[in-house]
C-alpha cells in the first residue's frame, strides 16, 4: 500500500511497461556486439542524456520557484560555437583542441546562465520573461554564429561524446550520469539543497532567516546554463553538425515535464533529482516506444500526449481520491460521518 | 434600534483550524441602518468572522440567520446572493477599466447580447449620485484617488446586494479628508437602511462613525456595546484583556529586578531611527540581560519599530549603534552576523518554511550564516535539534516531520530554537504567543525570562499588555506609528497606566 502512495510509483510502473513493450517488439533489446552493449535499452539510455542534463538544471531552477525557458537556445549556441571552432581546426581529430573547444562552449553556456540569473535575481524580472528573452534571442544568436548554415564537422573525438563507448557503456550516458552525481553532491553534500528548498518554499521567510537568496538564485541559473550547454554538445556531436534551428527545439517543455513527473512542484521548494532522472528516461523511452510499436508518425505527438495525460492524472491527488477513493472508500465514509 | 429585528444574526459560531480554535461560540448581530464596528487585536478572530460571513470559510458550529432565515454560506457568490457584500482594504477592481465598467462588470445591462453602454453609464451615474459623488463614469478608474476607487467599490457592492456591507479596514490607506468623505458615504448608506460592518484599527474613527461595537479576543466574544457608552480606556482594556490564571506561576517575576542590567553596557543604541510611512524616528537603548517590551495597539508601529533593528526593513533616517559601533543594517544577514535575531509575527509567511522538516527549520538560520559551502555535519544537526526539541518540549518530538503539521505553539518553539542556536546577543521576538494555547504561552514566557537572566537582551513585542508587563524591565509605548513614552517597569506601572497612555495619546 505504501509503495502505491509513493509519487514515483506510477511513473516507474509506466516506465517498466514501456520497457517490456520494447523488449518484445525490438529484436535486440540488449545484447553485446563488437565488445560493447547494444540494443534498444542502450539507445534509450544514450538518447536520454541531453534531456537528462537539461532536466537536471531545470530541477534546481524550479526548486527556487523559477523556470528556465532558454535551455534549448543555450543548447543551440553551445553546439554552434563548438562546431564553428572545430570546423576551423587544421586537424579536427586533435583530442586536445577538441577538449579545449568543449571547454570554451561550456564556459559560454555558463555565461548565458549568468545572464539569466542576473536578470532574475538582480534585475528582478519574472523568470518566465527573463529566460524567454534568451529563448528567442539565443536561437538568433546561434544562427548568427553559424551564419545561417548548418556547419558539418568530421571530428572523431567530438563524435565520441554522443556515440562513443567507454567500458562498454555509451559515453553520452556516462556524461549524464556524472552530471547527476555532481548535482547530488553539490546539493546534498553541501547545504545548497536545503537553502534552495528554503528559498523556493518561502522567499520572505528565507530572507528573514538570513539567507541571501540572490546568490543562490544566480547560481542555479548558471548551473542550468552549463548543463544545457553540455546537452547541446552531445546533441550536435550526435548529428556531427550544428543545426541552430532544431537543436534543443522545445526541449524546455520536455525538461519541465520530466521535472514535474519526478515529483518536484512547479511552485518551488522540495526537489527530487532521482525523480527527474526517472522522468527524463521515461520521456525518452516513450519517444522510442512510439517508433518501435509503429505508431504512424502523424499520430506520435497525440500518442505521447495521451500517455502524459494518464501519467499526470495518476499523480494528481484530487483525481486519485475521486477515482480510487470512490472505489474503496464507501464503507470508510460511513464510519467518518458521525464525527 | 432595540425593537428592530436584526438583518444578520450569528449565534454560537465556531471555527477550528488545526492547532487553534479561531472562533469559539461567538455571537454577532447587525441591524439595518447601523454602523457596527468589529473590534479586536490580531488573532482575536475578526478576519475569521468576516471570512465566515463572506463564505471563504465554512463554520464548524453555530448558526447564521439573514433576515430571520437560517442560511448556509458556502462561497463568496452565495454570500453576495444572500445580500452580503464586502469591500476589502486593497481595492479589488480593475483600475484600467472605466468607472461604469467597474460597477457593472460581470452584470452589464444587455440587449440581444450587446452591452447597452448608454444605459450602463446612466445607471452608474445615478448610483454614484446616491453617494453624493459626481464622477466622469467613462474615465478609467485609475485616474481617481484611492479613496474614490474605494467608494466606487462600495457603490458596486451596494448595487449588487444592499442588505449587509462589510468594510474591512477601508481607511488604512486614506488621508484625513478622504476618510471624512468615506464616512459621509457610510452615513448616507446607513440612512438608506444598509447594515454596515466596519473594521478599523483607528480608535478615533470607530468613535466618530460607529453606533455599536462588538469586541472579540482570542476567538471569544467579549461583548457587544453601544459605542457612546463605552469609554476608550475600557475598550482598549477589553481588547487587550487580562491574563489567564494558567500563567500565574510567572507572577513572582513581575516587576523583575534589574540590579544586573543597570550596569551592563548598552548593546544596542538607536538615535532618531525611523522609516517614512512605517515608524516615526525614535530613540531606544537596550542593555545586555534586559527585556524591553513594546506595547501598543495593532498598527501602532510595534512591528515596524522592531523590523528596523534587524534590517528586515531599511531605516531611512537616524543611526544605529551595536556594541558602541555605528552600523547600517542593509539586510537580515548582516544583523545576524552582529548577533541579532528576529522572529517575525507572521509565523506562517515569514517564519517557518512549511514543507521543510523540523530539523531543517531549526538549523536554517545557523546554516545561512555559515554559507552553503560549510554544511553543518548531520550528526551535529541531530545533536542540536534533539537538545532543543527536549529543552523547548517541541511536540511531536519528531525532527523529520514537516513543520507545517505542528501546532502553532510548537511552530513558534521551532522558530525560537532556530534563533537560539545562533546564540544571539539580542533576540527580537514579535508576537511569539499569538494564536497559541495557554500552556505553550506560559512556556515561551518562562523561556524569555530565563534567557534574559542568562544575559541575553530581548526585545519583546506583544499585543497582550499583561504579558509585556510581566516580562519587561522597560516598556516602550506606541501609538499611531510613533513611540510616545518609555516607562521603567516599576511597581507603580500597571496595565491601566499603559492603557491610559495609549488611549489618550499623551506624551509625558
Amino acid at each position: 500500500m505504501t509503495i502505491l502512495k509513493n509519487r514515483l510509483f506510477w511513473p516507474a510502473a509506466i516506465l517498466v511497461v514501456l520497457l517490456v513493450i520494447n523488449a518484445f517488439t525490438s529484436n535486440q533489446f540488449i545484447t553485446v556486439r563488437d565488445g560493447h552493449l547494444f540494443g534498444t535499452l542502450i539507445d534509450i539510455l544514450r538518447g536520454s542524456a541531453p534531456l537528462m542534463l537539461v532536466a537536471l538544471g531545470m530541477t534546481l531552477v524550479i526548486a527556487t520557484g523559477g523556470i528556465d525557458l532558454s535551455v534549448g537556445s543555450v543548447m543551440a549556441i553551445s553546439g554552434a560555437v563548438a562546431c564553428l571552432l572545430i570546423s576551423d581546426l587544421g586537424n579536427q581529430n586533435s583530442v586536445g583542441s577538441v577538449l579545449l573547444i568543449i571547454g570554451v562552449a561550456i564556459a559560454m553556456s555558463l555565461l548565458l546562465g549568468l545572464w539569466n540569473g542576473a536578470l532574475v535575481a538582480v534585475a528582478g524580472i519574472q523568470p518566465i520573461i527573463a529566460t524567454l528573452i534568451l529563448m528567442v534571442a539565443g536561437r538568433g544568436l546561434a544562427q548568427l554564429i553559424t551564419d545561417g548554415q548548418i556547419i558539418n564537422v568530421r571530428s572523431d573525438p567530438y563524435s565520441t561524446m554522443a556515440s562513443g563507448f567507454l567500458l562498454a557503456v555509451p559515453v553520452a550516458f556516462l556524461i549524464a550520469a556524472a552530471a547527476v552525481a555532481l548535482t547530488v553532491v553539490l546539493t546534498r553534500r553541501t547545504a545548497l539543497g536545503l537553502l534552495l528548498e528554503s528559498v523556493g518554499g518561502s522567499p520572505s521567510a528565507s530572507r528573514l532567516a538570513g539567507i541571501r537568496a540572490r546568490r543562490i538564485t544566480v547560481m542555479v541559473y548558471v548551473v542550468a546554463g552549463g548543463f544545457a550547454g553540455l546537452a547541446g554538445l552531445i546533441y550536435s556531436a550526435n548529428i556531427r553538425s550544428a543545426d541552430s534551428i532544431s537543436a534543443g527545439n522545445l526541449i524546455e517543455l520536455d525538461a519541465i515535464l520530466a521535472v514535474v513527473i519526478g515529483g518536484t512542484a512547479l511552485i518551488g521548494g522540495r526537489f527530487s533529482i532521482a525523480g527527474t532522472v526517472l522522468g527524463a528516461i521515461l520521456i525518452q523511452t516513450l519517444s522510442v516506444t512510439v517508433v518501435a510499436i509503429g505508431v504512424p508518425s502523424k499520430a506520435t505527438l497525440l500518442f505521447k500526449a495521451v500517455v502524459v495525460v494518464a501519467l499526470c492524472l495518476s499523480q494528481s491527488p484530487t483525481f486519485r481520491t475521486k477515482v480510487f477513493g470512490r472505489l474503496k472508500a464507501r464503507p470508510a465514509v460511513r464510519a467518518e460521518v458521525p464525527a | 434600534m432595540g425593537e428592530q429585528t436584526p438583518v444578520l444574526e450569528m449565534t454560537g459560531i465556531r471555527k477550528v483550524f488545526p492547532g487553534v480554535v479561531a472562533l469559539d461560540g461567538v455571537d454577532f448581530r447587525l441591524f439595518p441602518g447601523e454602523i457596527h464596528a468589529l473590534m479586536g487585536e490580531n488573532g482575536a478572530g475578526k478576519s475569521t468572522l468576516i471570512k465566515v460571513l463572506t463564505g471563504v470559510y465554512e463554520i464548524d458550529g453555530g448558526e447564521i440567520k439573514l433576515g430571520g432565515e437560517p442560511v448556509r454560506i458556502s462561497g463568496p457568490l452565495q454570500a453576495q446572493q444572500a445580500g452580503v457584500s464586502t469591500v476589502y482594504q486593497e481595492v479589488n477592481l480593475c483600475t484600467n477599466l472605466s468607472v461604469a465598467e467597474n460597477i457593472f462588470i460581470g452584470r452589464e445591462p444587455r440587449r440581444f447580447g450587446r452591452i447597452q453602454w448608454g444605459q450602463m453609464r446612466r445607471r452608474a451615474g445615478e448610483l454614484l449620485a446616491r453617494l453624493d459623488l459626481d464622477l466622469d463614469v467613462s474615465a478609467p478608474l485609475n485616474t481617481y484617488s484611492l479613496a474614490i476607487q474605494q467608494m466606487v467599490a462600495i457603490a458596486r457592492a451596494v448595487d449588487v446586494s444592499a442588505r449587509v456591507l462589510i468594510l474591512d479596514e477601508p481607511t488604512s490607506s486614506l488621508d484625513a479628508s478622504e476618510v471624512a468623505q468615506l464616512f459621509a458615504v457610510m452615513r448616507r448608506l446607513k440612512a438608506d437602511g444598509v447594515a454596515i460592518l466596519f473594521v478599523s484599527h483607528f480608535l478615533d474613527q470607530i468613535y466618530e462613525v460607529s453606533d455599536r461595537l462588538t469586541v472579540l479576543r482570542n476567538g471569544q466574544l467579549i461583548g457587544e456595546y453601544r459605542t457612546e457608552e463605552l469609554p476608550q480606556v475600557q475598550l482598549v482594556e477589553k481588547m487587550i484583556g487580562k491574563e489567564l490564571a494558567a500563567l500565574e506561576d510567572l507572577e513572582g517575576k513581575a516587576q523583575r529586578s534589574r540590579e544586573k542590567s543597570a550596569e551592563a553596557e548598552p548593546i544596542l543604541e538607536a538615535r532618531g531611527l525611523g522609516r517614512t510611512g512605517a515608524i516615526a524616528p525614535y530613540d531606544l537603548t537596550i542593555h545586555a540581560g534586559e527585556v524591553v517590551g513594546l506595547a501598543g495597539l495593532l498598527g501602532s508601529g510595534r512591528t515596524e519599530m522592531a523590523r528596523l533593528l534587524f534590517g528586515a526593513d531599511r531605516a531611512d533616517t537616524g543611526e544605529l549603534r551595536l556594541g558602541g559601533k555605528p552600523v547600517t543594517l542593509r539586510d537580515p544577514q548582516l544583523a545576524m552576523k552582529k548577533g541579532i535575531a528576529f522572529s517575525s509575527e507572521n509565523r506562517r509567511t515569514e517564519g517557518i518554511i512549511g514543507e521543510l522538516s523540523v530539523r531543517e527549520n531549526i538549523i536554517l538560520a545557523l546554516q545561512a550564516s555559515r554559507g552553503w559551502t560549510r554544511p553543518i555535519p548531520r550528526r551535529r544537526q541531530d545533536e542540536i535539534v534533539d537538545k532543543y526539541i527536549k529543552a523547548l518540549q517541541i511536540r511531536p518530538a519528531d525532527p523529520e516531520r514537516p513543520v507545517r503539521n505542528l501546532s502553532g505553539g510548537n511552530q513558534q518553539k521551532v522558530l525560537l530554537a532556530r534563533w537560539l542556536i545562533t546564540e544571539p546577543k539580542l533576540l527580537i521576538i514579535d508576537e511569539p504567543t499569538r494564536g497559541i494555547d495557554v500552556g505553550a504561552k506560559a512556556e515561551i514566557q518562562r523561556l524569555v525570562a530565563e534567557l534574559s537572566d542568562g544575559g541575553m537582551a530581548v526585545l519583546f513585542v506583544s499585543a497582550e499588555l499583561e504579558e509585556v508587563l510581566r516580562l519587561s524591565h522597560k516598556i516602550e509605548v506606541l501609538r499611531d506609528r510613533r513611540l510616545i513614552e518609555e516607562l521603567e517597569n516599576t511597581a507603580e506601572v500597571d496595565a491601566d497606566r499603559i492603557m491610559q497612555t495609549i488611549a489618550s495619546g499623551a506624551t509625558s
